[in-house]
């Protein structure tokens, strides 16, 4: 039989999309899970996975097709043994207007996909005409798991979301887009799960054998392939700079000092003051505010800065959109209430999913200096460690000094040495001299 | 010979066979169907429907004996045997007819005789042992079916030991009857003996009778049989049986002490075996297990454009397994989007004894043994309005969810029309609704049907008339 592979969903807003690069010629044998193609979106390039074993037919969309709209067929799979002949009568009969009212059983192929081609799918598409169909089982189940039921494809009736779909997510863990794509390589963050479930399930113990085990979580598997991912593809290089926060830790006191009671409060944290200088310093180098492609160099209009967050169950990243834009009071709060929803597991996809930068902070727990690693497809990520005296040399005298360490991890595709060091000069430079942070 | 040619040949009639075909024919093959005896195979013709036809005469008899209850005078009620089969052979050959209108609707060639494959999809066709033809296909489904297995010194005679078959034809009403095996065959003819005023003994290998059904359901038909007057022996085996002039002597252990008692006639219902010989099954590598053949979950068999469904391939011998399995196995082959494979636990099981028995997923005992933390609901019929006005206050409708996730795991019923209730629960459970939607439905008063809603409220604490 004839399978066709249509242009996935890649996120809720992706209308079309661009195939970068196939990774399968026609003819190639295909297994469940091979690499079939990688498809550019207005946000990332995502890789296309073949969810059937078969021989890759007829390849509609050759490499470099540009604009095709969701749902439209990109290539032809045959399984189950058929030879080509099938392959004619599947594209004669998909590209005529009306139906042929004499099918062969070789034409009976719909696409396993529910949303329709049309001529309103270059519009955004509504959260109304989104409408998710699935089983009150598989609800409850998705729900009980932290599941994105919109990530999922339905192989019920007309694409429905049946208990066995989400079976099949909890256990390949990596959420399916429409059809025929599975792994995400999607900007920003673990796709999460909520706090429940991060709870460890049943210990297994093993008599015998001194450890147990705990079954890994949603969360922790997608933690672990996103960060091995970016391991293992991306060199890193890593910057470190000493930043003293004196000035900084008396404008805050003045500054919280101020705050009224009530309505309007607010505390200003140092990680305030730090998300506001990484945006500015952005706006003052632009160049890291970059994504690497394959193909080119991205580079983001917008500073979102994703902050980590550590919850019980692992690491997730909300963000603050337009940081460069808000005041210290706004990302303080805002800071306040995406850590608050991210411990209680209720976040909501916009709010991780996306960013261009990433602060890990962990200097409340001591830590002097460390490095991170990149949060893909973004170019950096800064490592902001514990503020502490230390004794510095200030003209020619040994003194003491508020410091923190700053090191700012590379990806060295997209920026080299030089340009990150201008980079952390210009925050340095922002966190010594925090008065030019409110301007 | 080029009009011997087919997209699709099917080998048997049968619920599978016969509705395969159909199928087949709607999705454009040119399709053809091999019956060696009557259109509609056992179902319709010796199995399903006939002795639904006989039943129905039992519970009428049964209503009438019981007529003063409603307020009725009738006297001298009798009935004539003959007439009583002559009905029931007159509906099977009603719904025979029927499957020929539709098959010939549909474009599907029929084919009298016996269906041998010789490999490389071709089949020949024999009559009276010669072959008549020789026709071709890409695909080929069988669809055998099976007959009434037999155990080693208790072999079926047709006169004095019966199968199904003869059992629903008998020649004249025996006195006394040994119904040996109590699955859904077994029961039904103990029901419609005993309900004409058969001396009737049933004897079960296990320890209870309608052994796949849920125990405490298998208990509750136990004491309505016994009531009725049926001899019931469980964990009891039949060791021998010596056959007389005109009855037969049976050896019957239990726990270790043998009785000899003598019956007119005896019934064997102790399974079915699936009809895999004279197929031409050794010239494919179609493989035979058990004497069922052996398919994947798409149907597949060994030998490449070879299929098989129904009966043939296994158990649960239901004919709306066949049914639903010959589809599932066209479209397959067709092509067809978003198939999937069979899942046993959708398939319900009705027994038309009485009272009727009905169910349809895991038993509790199942179910726990699985490890599913449960929540069970039941609700007796004397609960309900609709019953109580029936003249049917005897039955139950238990109801088992996992009480994790809210899936409803199985029904199980006894009692008046439960075979037509059951299927509230199998759409249940293909819809994946949880309790909440069952909670959430309104039933219409005054029902049966109700009983299902409380039952469900039940399981979770909220019965309203219990």
């Amino acid at each position: 039989m004839t399978t066709p592979i249509l242009m996935p969903a890649l996120s809720p807003t992706m209308t079309e999309g661009t195939i970068s690069k196939w990774h399968k010629v026609e003819g190639d044998e295909v297994a469940a899970g091979d690499l079939l193609a990688e498809i550019e979106t207005d946000k990332a390039t995502m890789e296309l996975e073949a969810v059937e074993e078969g021989i890759l037919g007829t390849i509609l969309k050759p490499e470099g097709s540009e604009g095709i709209p969701v749902n439209e067929t990109i290539a032809i799979m045959l399984t189950d043994g058929e030879d080509t002949s099938h392959l004619n009568a599947y594209v004669e009969s998909s590209s005529s207007e009306v139906g042929d009212e004499n099918q062969t059983p070789a034409d009976l192929v719909e696409p396993q996909v529910l949303p329709k081609p049309g001529s309103d799918s270059k519009k955004p598409q509504t959260d109304a005409n989104l409408r998710k169909f699935a089983s009150p089982l598989a609800r409850r189940a998705a729900s009980d798991a932290g599941i994105d039921l919109t990530n999922i494809v339905g192989s019920g009736p007309h694409g429905r979301v049946v208990k066995r779909d989400l079976e099949a997510a909890i256990a390949t863990k990596t959420p399916q887009v429409n059809g025929t794509v599975i792994g995400h390589s999607e900007v920003s963050v673990p796709t999460v799960v909520s706090t429940e479930n991060m709870v460890p399930a049943p210990l297994k113990r093993t008599p015998g054998e001194n450890f147990t085990e705990i079954p890994h979580s949603n969360m922790r598997m997608v933690i672990a392939d996103r960060l091995t991912k970016s391991s293992n593809e991306i060199p890193h290089f890593f910057l470190t700079i000493e930043c003293e926060i004196e000035r900084l830790l008396e404008m805050r006191k003045d500054l919280n000092n101020r705050a009224p009671e009530g309505e309007g409060s607010y505390k200003l944290s140092v990680n305030d003051f730090v998300v506001r200088a990484v945006a500015l310093a952005i706006k003052k180098v632009p160049m890291v505010n970059v994504s690497w492609t394959d193909k080119a160099m991205r580079q983001l209009n917008n500073i979102d800065i994703s902050i980590a967050v550590a919850t019980e169950g692992g690491l997730i990243t909300p963000i603050i959109r337009n940081a460069d834009r808000k005041g210290l009071t706004e990302i303080s709060i805002e800071t306040k209430m995406l850590a608050n929803k991210a411990r209680d597991g209720k976040l909501t996809p916009e709010e991780y999913q996306g960013g261009s930068f990433t602060i890990s902070n962990l200097g409340m727990y001591g830590v002097k200096e460390f490095s991170a690693i990149i949060n893909q497809p973004q170019s950096c990520i800064l490592a902001v460690g514990a503020g502490e005296k230390r004794a510095v040399v200030k003209k020619d005298t040994l003194s003491i000094a508020t410091m923190m360490s700053c090191t700012l991890s590379v990806d060295h595709r997209a920026v080299d040495g030089a340009l990150g060091a201008q980079y952390l000069q210009a925050l340095k430079s922002l966190i010594e001299d925090p008065l030019t942070m409110i301007l | 010979m080029a009009e011997n040619v087919f997209d699709t040949i099917i080998i048997g009639s049968g619920p599978g066979g016969y509705v395969t075909a159909i199928r087949a024919a709607q999705l454009g093959m040119k399709t053809a169907i091999l019956e060696r005896e009557h259109l509609g195979g056992i179902c319709l013709n010796w199995g399903c429907i006939p002795t639904k036809a006989l039943l129905r005469t039992a519970e009428i008899y049964r209503y009438i004996q019981h007529a003063d209850d409603f307020g009725l005078s009738v006297s001298d009620v009798s009935f004539d045997i003959n007439k009583i089969i002559e009905r029931s052979r007159s509906v099977a050959k009603q719904l025979s007819s029927g499957v020929a209108y539709l098959l010939k609707k549909n474009s599907v060639e029929v084919l009298e005789g016996h269906g041998k494959l010789v490999g490389n999809g071709k089949i020949i066709v024999e009559k009276n042992d010669n072959t008549v033809s020789e026709l071709a296909a890409k695909y080929i489904i069988l669809a055998t079916g099976a007959r009434a297995r037999s155990l080693p010194k208790i072999e079926p005679d047709g006169k004095l030991i019966w199968t199904y078959k003869e059992a629903m034809v008998p020649d004249v009403m025996p006195k006394s009857l040994l119904v040996i095996g109590s699955g859904a065959i077994g029961i039904e003819f103990a029901s419609f003996y005993r309900t004409l005023g058969v001396d009737v003994t049933v004897v079960e290998l296990l320890t209870r009778i309608l052994p796949i059904e849920d125990e405490e359901i298998s208990q509750l038909a136990q004491k309505a049989f016994v009531s009725q007057g049926m001899n019931i022996l469980t964990s009891a085996t039949v060791t021998a049986l010596k056959k007389g002039e005109d009855n037969v002597t049976a050896t019957i252990t239990t726990e270790g002490n043998s009785i000899e008692t003598t019956f007119d006639r005896v019934i064997i219902a102790v399974g079915i075996t699936g009809n895999v010989e004279n197929l031409g099954l050794d010239a494919t590598n179609v493989l035979v297990d058990h004497n069922h053949i052996k398919i994947d979950k798409w149907g597949k068999t060994n030998e490449p454009g070879v299929f098989a469904i129904g009966d043939v391939v296994g158990p649960p011998w239901l004919a709306h397994k066949a049914t639903h399995e010959g589809i599932m196995c066209i479209e397959k082959i067709a092509g067809m989007p978003n198939i999937h494979p069979l899942d046993t636990r959708r398939i319900p099981g009705c027994t038309y004894c009485h009272p009727q028995v009905a169910s349809v997923g895991l038993t509790e005992a199942i179910a726990i043994e699985k490890g599913y933390k449960v929540n069970v609901g039941r609700f007796p019929f004397t609960g309900n309005g609709k019953a109580i006005a029936l003249g049917e206050p005897d039955g139950l409708v238990k109801t088992i969810f996992d009480s994790s996730t809210g899936e409803l795991l199985g029904a199980h019923m006894i009692g008046a029309e439960v075979t037509e209730l059951i299927q509230g629960y199998s759409i249940a459970k293909s819809m994946e609704t949880t309790e909440i939607e069952l909670m959430e439905t309104i039933f219409p008063h005054p029902t049966l049907s109700e009983m299902i809603h409380e039952s469900v409220l039940d399981a979770y604490g909220r019965v309203i008339h219990f």
